[in-house]
């Protein structure tokens, strides 16, 4: 019991505490009258909607963290929260790359909260619309990112999109095209490029291969898995499907109607869930 | 005077006020855009209009004044605008830069290097540099807020993946105090480097959008440019004024149909007539105007 | 003697909320210990808890009671039972194995990759986790034109084979075994106990699920049965 005390306060990643999200007015009893006990996410005093609340969790380095839920759960909503898309309601985030830790995230201004999303963070959305520009080329994406994490050498973008066009397997010739053209698949390759482009810490991935053929699912999951290895980058994988959780997640965080039921390792998770949701989820699964 | 007669400088006080506050307003924040009131003149929207109601509210009655269009002072707009500058006013007017007070201007700034003391009024046609990217007026709005112009970058990019350089030739973004991205108007690229700390006070003015902006002296005025892609004039190696022989002007190629043959001149007239010939009274009189 | 590892007392019920929180339970007062290079066998019926005492260890089930005491490299000694989940990540990925009867199948990955990926886990380099893979499965005896092809199609056999070999190539500290033999025929059994002794030689201690206890007889140091959930000393004939 001696030696494990250092190891043990190795700081996590990524701490996120109380995470809230609320649509509409809101009222006190907001949080203690909905959630998975309550059988939904509207408050029933004052109509309000609660996407997520109370959500804490950590994320160390170098881990993929796989968070599983149907709809309505608010793991979508977690990701958005996390990467600024949206304000949270209350909560607070704390990165260990970011001023070691001592600020809240969440509480920074505007701009700060942009250094941190071009910096510290890459995502890649479910739908390709919403991470790329379809009007600017597939090096211009990439380019993007770069230029907001402050890279202002042409040469340098240049090479760096042809690297990353590489290592996500896309073909070089297709650089300065424009991903609407591309396959489905394809764009999610341009997205993962683009989000790997300054090095992020911290990778958010929200149902990336949902709605793709299984054969391309396939493939991106295994670059995905790659990408990890080689690079050591902590993600937040969402998924409703257990498949893609067990593949590539080694923690699980259950969600349903905006709370965390349950969390743990993905195998303890599969085979010996301990809350009646996840129970009912597993046997669900085909 | 009577209740017929228009005030001194055709705009009321109140209008001129206004004007000035904003003025001010874009000084202390420069490469700013700041919205104004753009009143109705008796020149339609499109044709200087900005430029003509930050000229009005400037000018004092003791100000010589000098109006330009593409560098030139004859052209038709300039002439138009002159003389209603000097109805409603009664100011004197000249067509040499140094002795201007204010010098109001459509796509060009002058040869001469503008002295401290004196004011660059010039014609904005489009304000919004972040137009070239983002049609939304509040998307660009927010984007200036936050300092966002990542889109403006990519567009730089993409601008030399197709063509192996920036092909911007004119309205050539540029930073302002290191804040503010701006569209110096359509002046060519050849005249951009003269805004970067200057000892001249520019104005802008955007009469149909509604804007005004402005570059105080001692400013520093960077043209957008990656580490390895640099900013670059024109080229005019090879080629002179016909005119005045001047090598290092901003020169205006025109085309001679009787002869067929292409030659160049300095766009900047007054440059060019100080140059080359011997007349050295500049003050106009009407019947010495030339076609 | 130092143990290696060291369970008391340990007992596992499952809770089923789709039946009206019915209680299943695992296994009850499970003790035993191994010493570093011993081989633990237990045998028993279908059901009668085998699996259960090996996933505790793993983690893969939360015990409800008792003590998992092991001697970790990284952590010293520690209560497995009791371990925060990166200790446990840690653990596994360094030097706690486990080896199912399933394989669990990664898509379009090759039987080679399969191997090596287990090696680059703990921070292997990829031509030295290459050799190596190839090596483990020479060993076991899978054919060389099954090496880039995708697992997902072999025969049970094989597919344990491969599983035993991306288990054992990490040469884990401590090395769970669940029926490694089950689905293979008699001639390739011999690859598997001449691994499993090597191993013992080199140090790495292991408990095993077996139901050939012929084979087991030749392998394990000490043999426990369980039968219903309860774990008794075999008696050694």
């Amino acid at each position: 019991m001696k030696a494990r005390a250092k190891d043990n306060k190795e700081q996590a990643l990524l701490r996120v505490r109380d995470l809230c999200k609320i649509y509409g007015k809101s009222c006190e009893q907001c949080v203690t009258l909905t959630g998975p006990d309550m059988g939904g996410n509207m408050c029933p005093k004052c109509g309000s909607i609660v996407a997520c609340a109370e959500i804490s969790f950590d994320i160390n380095c170098g881990e993929i963290v796989g968070v599983v839920g149907e709809s309505g759960s608010g793991k979508s909503t977690l990701i958005r929260l996390l990467h600024f898309d949206q304000s949270p309601f209350s909560g607070r985030a704390y990165l260990n790359s970011y001023e070691n830790a001592r600020t809240d995230l969440l509480n920074l201004s505007d701009q700060k909260k942009r250094w941190i999303r071009n910096h510290q963070f890459g995502i890649v959305y479910q739908n390709p619309y919403h991470g790329l520009r379809m009007n600017f080329s597939c090096g211009g994406n990439i380019a993007e990112k770069l230029i907001a994490a402050d890279w202002y050498n042409y040469g340098n973008i240049r090479g760096r999109a042809t690297e990353l066009l590489l290592q996500t397997e896309l073909p070089l010739s297709r650089i300065d095209d424009l991903p609407k053209y591309f396959s489905g698949g394809m764009q999610q390759r341009v997205q993962i490029a683009k989000a790997l482009a300054n090095n992020p810490p911290i990778l958010l991935l929200d149902e990336v291969t949902t709605g793709l053929d299984v054969s391309v699912q396939a493939q991106i999951l295994n670059l995905i898995r790659h990408i990890q290895r080689s690079l050591k980058i902590s993600m937040l994988l969402v998924s409703h499907d257990f498949a893609v959780i067990r593949m590539l997640a080694q923690r699980t965080i259950v969600m349903k109607n905006g709370r965390i039921v349950e969390s743990g390792l993905t195998d303890q998770i599969m085979e010996d869930p301990q809350h009646p949701y996840t129970q009912l989820l597993i046997n669900s699964m085909l | 005077m009577s209740e017929y007669e228009y005030s001194y400088a055709f705009l009321d006080e109140q209008t001129k006020k206004e004007i000035r506050r904003k003025l001010l307003k874009a000084v202390a924040i420069p490469g700013y855009q700041v919205p104004f009131g753009s009143r109705e003149m008796p020149i339609a929207r499109g044709w200087g209009t900005g430029g003509l109601q930050i000229t009005l509210s400037v000018i004092g009655p003791d100000d010589i004044l000098k109006i330009i269009d593409q560098g030139c002072d004859e052209s038709v707009n300039a002439c138009n605008l002159r003389t209603f500058i000097e109805d409603v006013t009664g100011n004197a007017m000249t067509y040499d830069t140094l002795e201007a007070d204010i010098i109001q201007t459509r796509h060009r700034i002058p040869e001469e290097k503008m002295k401290d003391g004196q004011i660059l009024v010039l014609q904005v046609p489009y304000p919004e540099i972040l137009r070239w990217v983002e049609p939304s007026e509040r998307e660009t709005r927010r984007m200036h807020a936050e300092r966002d112009y990542n889109k403006l970058w990519v567009f730089l990019y993409e601008d030399i993946v197709r063509w192996g350089e920036i092909t911007i030739s004119y309205r050539y973004p540029v930073m302002v105090n290191g804040r503010y991205a701006m569209d110096p108007s359509p002046i060519p690229r050849f005249d951009v480097p003269k805004l970067h700390q200057a000892e001249t006070l520019f104005l802008f003015g955007a009469g149909r959008e509604k804007r005004i902006y402005a570059i105080p002296p001692y400013t520093d005025v960077l043209p957008l440019q990656f580490e390895d892609y640099g900013f670059k004039v024109e080229d005019f190696s090879g080629k002179s004024c016909r005119n005045c022989g001047s090598t290092n002007s901003y020169l205006d190629e025109t085309f001679d149909s009787k002869s067929g043959k292409r030659y160049f001149m300095c766009s900047d007239t007054n440059y060019c007539t100080k140059r080359s010939s011997t007349i050295t009274e500049t003050k106009i009189l009407p019947q010495e105007m030339s076609i | 003697m130092s143990f290696i590892l060291k369970v008391e007392d340990l007992n596992k019920t499952f809770t089923l909320h789709q039946f009206n929180k019915k209680n299943i339970e695992g296994c009850r007062q499970v003790s035993f210990s191994v010493r570093k290079g011993e081989f633990v066998g237990i045998t028993g019926k279908s059901g009668a808890g085998k699996s259960t005492v090996l996933k505790c260890i793993y983690r893969t089930y939360i015990p409800s009671g008792g003590k998992i005491l092991y001697k970790s490299n990284q952590y010293g000694e520690i209560d497995l039972s009791k371990s925060s989940e990166q200790e446990i990540i840690s653990l596994r990925r360094q030097e706690i194995g486990y080896i199912s009867q399933f394989l669990k199948i990664l898509p379009q990955v090759t039987a080679l990759d399969v191997v090596t990926e287990s090696l680059l886990e703990m921070g292997c380099e990829r031509e030295y986790a290459n050799h190596e893979a190839a090596i483990m499965l020479k060993h076991f005896e899978l054919p060389e034109k099954l090496w880039d092809a995708y697992p997902h199609t072999f025969s049970g056999g094989e597919k344990l084979r491969l599983n035993l070999a991306q288990a054992m190539i990490k040469r884990s500290k401590l090395l769970l075994l669940d029926e490694p033999t089950a689905a293979l025929d008699e001639k390739s059994k011999a690859p598997v106990r001449e691994m499993i002794l090597e191993l013992k030689r080199a140090g790495t201690t292991m408990v095993g699920i077996f139901h050939d206890v012929a084979f087991m007889r030749d392998v394990v140091d000490s043999h426990y049965h369980m039968s219903e959930g309860f774990l008794k000393e075999a008696i050694v004939a």
